[in-house]
């Protein structure tokens, strides 16, 4: 008899409940594919897992990311100088699953997307043994053709809900969200902040009214004590600018290392 | 348009989770102030006191016997105020956002004319102005930096990307994003997620309405034929609107082709263009095999624009509107002809429509009565008409 292999969803749930169980945070690192250069990427990836990440986005480099600030724009014109494409990103994912249980998500813009056809991006990211997308510029209200092909092979789509939505918004939308509810701490673009928005912990009660899904708080998270101050608000964090900026900030020669201590001093830091 | 803010399979509004509420804030608060009468009585008074309108008809005969047309009516939007259209939508949305309770405005520029209407609506009605401008923008249009500051606006330089419009629109957006609570965001083009392509087209939709009102009463009948430059396309889809019914009236935009379509560097985002999404709507965008979005190219800073507005994607897609470029040669050659034959030296922007002319004399035939909306003055471009005569030989 085979047993069959878990689906996209049920690897999240599992990443999630594991960090439950060792009475911590899961935490999500967010790289972009291509930075500093294509061939640091597969050694950064691996560091970032082996500094205990949960679950990976992978960043898919494009022109004009107007919901990113300064960190990830300027990642992303490195990449696409270095000619990173969607096609590399898919690449760098089909190698992690052949070596790692962590669950991998493409973090990108619509465009890409499209212009690589919906249906095609949602087979080959299947394929490559990711479990979802996140899409920052396609709300709920204009992603009904790439749900449909990311259903069609078991892949979802992470919904992000931001302080701003609305009580009516969030009881419509909410309970549609599958995987883990990505909630964007503060009103503003990605990048390292000295503090979080006070009103965090309201924010995410408000969400976790309406669903059962474990709840990752993201944007702006940077340092062990953020995350700290997050162990009995949400199930996850998400920090993406402040690993690039590690890397960025290490030699050349240390960046593996350095991504993964602090990825590690992260994961440490959600303890309860 | 459908009430998704639909054009076809064009428009739609692909923006961040954390702006869907503000959006939805602006659909419902243009909706209101459509229907109020004092809102709409308010505008006009700005119309004729401030902007000047209506602005005048001009019968350009010398231009029309030099191209080879029996007509050439160019509605003077050079005579509003601030020189150029864009002022038509500054002033109306500066208003929007004063009735909405928004005291700070945020805008992108690209040659400076929108910023310009901005910071000039913003200092009428007291609101405070930050104008996102590409740092390459910055350094060809400095007299419209200028003119921004001495009108109180904090004008902010864009370094990432191409550093040209398109940056300065995602840096606008990134600041709405932001400080989303406070801040009205004064989109200059009918691009952009709904409900903006709606709201700048209304806007603007003075324009056609007196020059088909001038056109009638000038000629007894229609035009033959209804031209505009487009970048984004905010002054084309202002004055095609009240004709888009009138199926015997042709309609023609024409796009920027830098220095040819053929060579890449261009804005003909129709023209050359595939369907994708940029900037919260889905439209004709200039991108390369990956979907990276590509830089234009123009000598108008103002069309320089890798996407046009949803609305225009869907007239050319259904074929009620025809869209064709010229290059910056030709534009220079337009620039030329209309200040010699009328005395009217016009925007590089609406030049790129006079250097279509003959082509479209070509296309509709020498007897064509045209109307052509001439969007903005020159002045703003002598420096960069003398820095291109200095590399094309003869064109001084």
């Amino acid at each position: 008899m085979t047993v069959a292999a878990p689906t996209g969803l049920e690897r999240i749930a599992r990443a999630f409940a594991r960090a439950r169980e060792e009475r911590r945070l899961a935490v999500v690192i967010y790289l972009t594919v291509g930075y500093p250069d294509r061939a640091s990427t597969a050694g950064l990836l691996r560091a970032a897992l082996d500094g205990g990440a949960d679950l990976l986005e992978l960043g898919v480099p494009f022109s004009d990311p107007l919901a990113d600030g300064a960190t990830v724009q300027r990642a992303s014109e490195v990449a696409l100088a270095g000619g990173t494409s969607l096609r590399d990103c898919l690449a760098e994912a089909r190698g992690l699953m052949a070596e790692y249980d962590a669950p991998v998500i493409f973090m990108g813009y619509l465009n890409p997307f499209l212009r690589y056809g919906l249906t095609a991006f949602a087979r080959d990211a299947a394929s490559a043994g990711a479990v979802g997308v996140i899409v920052p510029d396609l709300p709920a209200e204009e992603s009904a053709d790439l749900d449909a092909a990311l259903a069609s092979v078991g892949l979802t789509r992470i919904d992000l809900y931001a302080s701003t939505t609305p009580e009516d918004r969030l009881a419509r939308l909410v309970p549609r969200s599958r995987g883990f509810v990505y909630c964007v701490s503060v009103t503003g673009v990605t990048g390292a902040r000295a503090a979080l928005a006070e009103d965090v912990g309201a924010f995410v009660a408000r969400v976790r009214v309406h669903t059962a899904l474990p709840i990752a708080v993201g944007f702006g998270i940077s340092r062990p004590d953020q995350v700290a101050s997050l162990r009995d608000v949400a199930d996850g964090v998400v920090v993406g600018s402040a690993a690039i900026d590690v890397v960025t900030n290490a030699p050349r020669s240390e960046g593996q290392r350095a991504l993964r201590e602090f990825v590690a001093s992260l994961v440490a830091a959600g303890r309860r | 348009m459908t009430p998704s803010g639909r054009y076809g399979e064009f428009g739609g509004q692909y923006v961040p989770e954390t702006l869907m509420p503000a959006v939805h804030e602006l659909e419902r608060a243009w909706e209101e102030a459509q229907r109020d009468p004092d809102f709409q009585a308010e505008l006009r008074r700005l119309h004729r006191d401030f902007i000047g309108r209506p602005t005048p008809l001009t019968d350009a005969r010398r231009l029309a016997e030099a191209v080879g047309l029996r007509r050439v009516l160019l509605k003077r939007e050079d005579l509003a105020h601030t020189g150029a259209h864009k002022i038509n939508n500054a002033v109306g949305q500066a208003l929007l956002a004063v009735r909405m309770g928004k005291k700070r405005i945020v805008a992108e520029t690209g040659a400076g004319q929108h910023g310009v209407a901005a910071a000039t609506a913003c200092a009428l009605l007291g609101l405070e102005c930050i104008v996102y401008m590409g740092a390459v923008d910055i350094r060809r249009q400095a007299p419209n930096v200028f003119r921004m500051k001495l009108l109180g606006a904090d004008v902010r330089e864009v370094v990432s990307g191409s550093q040209t419009l398109k940056d300065a629109v995602n840096e606008a957006i990134r600041d709405w994003v932001t400080n989303v609570r406070a801040t009205y965001y004064m989109l200059g083009s009918a691009i952009g997620p709904h409900p903006y392509p709606a709201i700048v087209r209304e806007l603007q939709t003075v324009i056609g309405v007196e020059a088909r009102a001038q056109t009638l009463a000038l000629l007894g009948r229609l035009p033959d034929v209804v031209s505009a430059c487009i970048g984004g396309g905010s002054n084309a889809i202002g004055i095609f609107a009240p004709f888009i019914a009138d199926t015997g009236v042709a309609l023609r935009g024409v796009e920027a082709g830098g220095e040819g379509v053929a060579t890449g560097r261009h804005a003909a985002s129709i023209g050359a263009g595939q369907i994708g999404v940029l900037h919260g709507t889905r439209t004709y965008v200039l991108q390369d095999g990956d979907g990276q979005i590509a830089e234009a190219h123009s000598i108008s800073a103002g069309l320089d624009y890798p996407g046009v507005g949803p609305e225009h994607a869907m007239l050319a897609q259904t074929g009620r509107a025809r869209y064709v470029s010229v290059t910056d040669s030709e534009a220079l050659e337009g620039f030329r002809l209309l200040a010699r034959t009328e005395g009217i030296i016009p925007a590089l922007e609406s030049a790129h429509a006079i250097a279509d002319l003959r082509a479209l004399a070509r296309a509709h035939g020498a007897q064509s009565e045209v109307l052509l909306c001439l969007s903005g003055r020159g002045d703003k471009d002598l420096d960069t008409v003398i820095a291109a005569a200095e590399h094309v030989p003869g064109a001084d």
